[in-house]
């Protein structure tokens, strides 16, 4: 068993979070969320508010404002609604430092059920003005992510994951906002995939590599910025792209990428995600297959998508 | 050191003209909250002229007192005092609710000097009050937060969620001063969502009451100078006020909450506060 990629978030916050400006925010899920690592070390700049979401985004709000560097913490799918307001408010048109962090995104509370899962985070952050967007697919980018956090002024959403991701990084990997990660080259079709869904993806394109079809696989990590010039370009040279992501299929990053290749380079398009349903409680694999989240679910979505190239 | 006489008429006589002013730019703009600007116009002067550090040069400055309104909607008179102390020039106020104004609908902290936080969306000012107070208290700094509320406001359930925060973190340097007017938008209070014992909520959630007659300058300096004595917990001043004060037909009606300002009204308001 590797390590989940909360247990990497924790040790993050820990690591850089002896910069004397982080402080972090939880609601009473720190043994989930994994700040509860950071809470212990420092425990005067660790900010346990009970079970309120709202009054947790708009305190970080507070502190942003005198210059502190404030990490708020729950569940995606409860940062996203209940902290909507203030995210809103605060974050997106007051521009504040404020760093979101969406535990358990997508279906990765997958026992606790539909009520638990984070499936909309992705499209309600994205509409937010001047809010980045980004989610984390392994161990390595989470660590890249907490530091970028803290290094770059302005308003944040990262959404992580409960569980285990497929390492999609080696050590030390560098990153830049606004630009995609090209993690595998293939000339027949593009995935764009971001989160958990990039180890995912990988794993379809052995499978499609073992039919003689070669997929470019791009982790689209920064969903805001997007990258546009890797989508214009993956659809020049691969004629095809298939949008792959553990969300609604209507307004996450599939419809990112739609908004980019409509304006650009329309080329037939593919969307694996959730569509426009919710999900039930199980086991994340089990869920995965029923909901064709999996690599041969992904597989058999680029063979459609290659009938219509 | 109490406030004198003569400073404290003078402080009136300063709320008189800002009423006429206040009168004046929501008729002129025909849009605007004439109730809530006219209940807190004492608090705001004790405050803003009297009890807070401010630097109309600097309002950025370090060490000032945050004073932060919660209640957005009274940005009017919230305006027309930071014009008038300096922080920007008093002919921006023919631009209030226009386009590309520095004066917003609702108070924006990025467009108008002296604006501490953006406010308006009711329920989330006090939450990131206490975020304000927490930090301050990280950097041992000793300037004061005010925040201003609304009694409206008490609906949202986040208002009560700060003040648990508040008091579990012990932020003594938190002075909320409630404009308790008993009316909002679609009537009063007691109609709308009564608040019976409100006293005693205040207190049942951490926080150290005081009461004070909200158009009463020297009560409202006293208690924000016993305020300032009170060690590790938040306070509320309940700062009694009546809603439209200073213009009898809007006094104590929901309906002047938002109206706007027609010709006729116009003029008995003037009449009454003086005005020309």
């Amino acid at each position: 068993m590797g390590k989940a990629l909360r247990d990497y978030y924790g040790e993050a916050l820990l690591k850089y979070g002896s910069d004397e400006r982080v402080v972090v925010l939880d609601s009473d899920v720190s043994g989930s969320t994994k700040s509860k690592i950071f809470g212990d070390k420092y425990p005067e700049r660790f900010f346990n508010v009970g079970i309120a979401e709202e009054n947790m985004v708009a305190m970080s709000a507070g502190f942003a404002k005198e210059g502190k560097i404030p990490f708020t913490n729950t569940f995606a799918v409860f940062l996203t609604t209940n902290g909507l307001l203030a995210a809103r408010t605060f974050a997106s048109y007051s521009k504040l430092n404020m760093k979101m962090m969406g535990g358990y995104g997508g279906l990765s509370d997958s026992y606790d059920g539909p009520t638990h899962h984070a499936l909309e985070d992705i499209a309600v952050m994205r509409s937010l003005p001047n809010v980045e967007v980004l989610v984390a697919s392994d161990g390595v980018l989470v660590d890249w992510l907490v530091q970028y956090c803290i290094n770059h002024y302005g308003p944040v959403y990262v959404r992580l994951s409960r569980g285990e991701a497929k390492p999609v990084y080696s050590e030390g990997e560098q990153f830049e906002i606004g630009k995609a990660k090209k993690v595998r080259e293939g000339e027949d079709l593009t995935i764009i995939s971001c989160g958990v869904m990039t180890g995912e993806s990988l794993e379809a394109a052995k499978l499609l590599s073992e039919m003689g079809i070669e997929a470019r696989v791009l982790d689209m990590f920064s969903i805001k910025p997007i990258d546009e010039q890797a989508i214009i370009e993956a659809a020049n040279e691969t004629g095809a792209i298939l949008s792959v992501e553990e969300h609604n299929i209507i307004g996450g990053l599939g419809s990112a990428v739609a908004e980019v290749l409509v304006a650009n380079k329309p080329v037939p398009q593919g969307f694996v995600g959730m569509k426009d349903q919710h999900a039930e409680c199980g086991d994340y694999d089990d869920l995965f297959e029923k909901y064709k989240l999996n690599p041969n679910a992904i597989k058999e979505a680029a063979i459609e998508l290659l009938k219509r190239k | 050191m109490s406030i004198t006489k003569e400073r404290i008429t003078e402080l009136e006589k300063i709320c008189n003209d800002l009423r006429i002013d206040l009168i004046k730019m929501l008729h002129d703009k025909q849009t605007g909250h004439p109730g809530g600007s006219l209940s807190v116009c004492e608090i705001l002067v004790t405050l803003m002229y009297e009890k807070a550090k401010l630097d109309p040069t600097n309002p950025a400055w370090e060490e000032r007192d945050r004073i932060i309104m919660t209640k957005g909607h009274a940005a009017p008179m919230q305006y027309l005092i930071l014009g008038k102390l300096g922080f920007f020039p008093e002919e921006e106020f023919a631009s209030f609710r226009q386009i590309n104004s520095i004066l917003q609908g609702h108070p924006c902290m990025n467009s108008t000097p002296g604006i501490e936080l953006t406010s308006g969306p009711l329920g989330i000012g006090l939450p990131a009050a206490v975020g304000v107070a927490c930090s301050l208290k990280l950097d041992k700094n000793d300037s004061y937060v005010y925040a201003i509320l609304g009694d409206g406001e008490l609906n949202e359930g986040a208002v009560w969620e700060a003040m648990m925060s508040a008091s579990k973190f012990k932020t003594d340097n938190l002075i909320c001063i409630l404009d308790n007017n008993g009316v909002q938008l679609d009537g009063t209070r007691d109609e709308i969502m009564p608040l019976d014992n409100l006293r005693e909520r205040f207190e049942s959630f951490g926080m150290k009451v005081f009461e004070a007659d909200g158009h009463d300058i020297a009560d409202l300096c006293d208690k924000i100078d016993e305020a300032k004595t009170v060690k590790d917990q938040p306070v509320m001043i309940m700062a009694n006020t009546v809603k439209g004060k200073g213009v009898s037909f809007m006094e104590g009606k929901s309906a002047w909450h938002g109206n706007p300002i027609g010709d006729d009204f116009y003029e008995q308001a003037l009449k009454e506060l003086g005005g020309k």
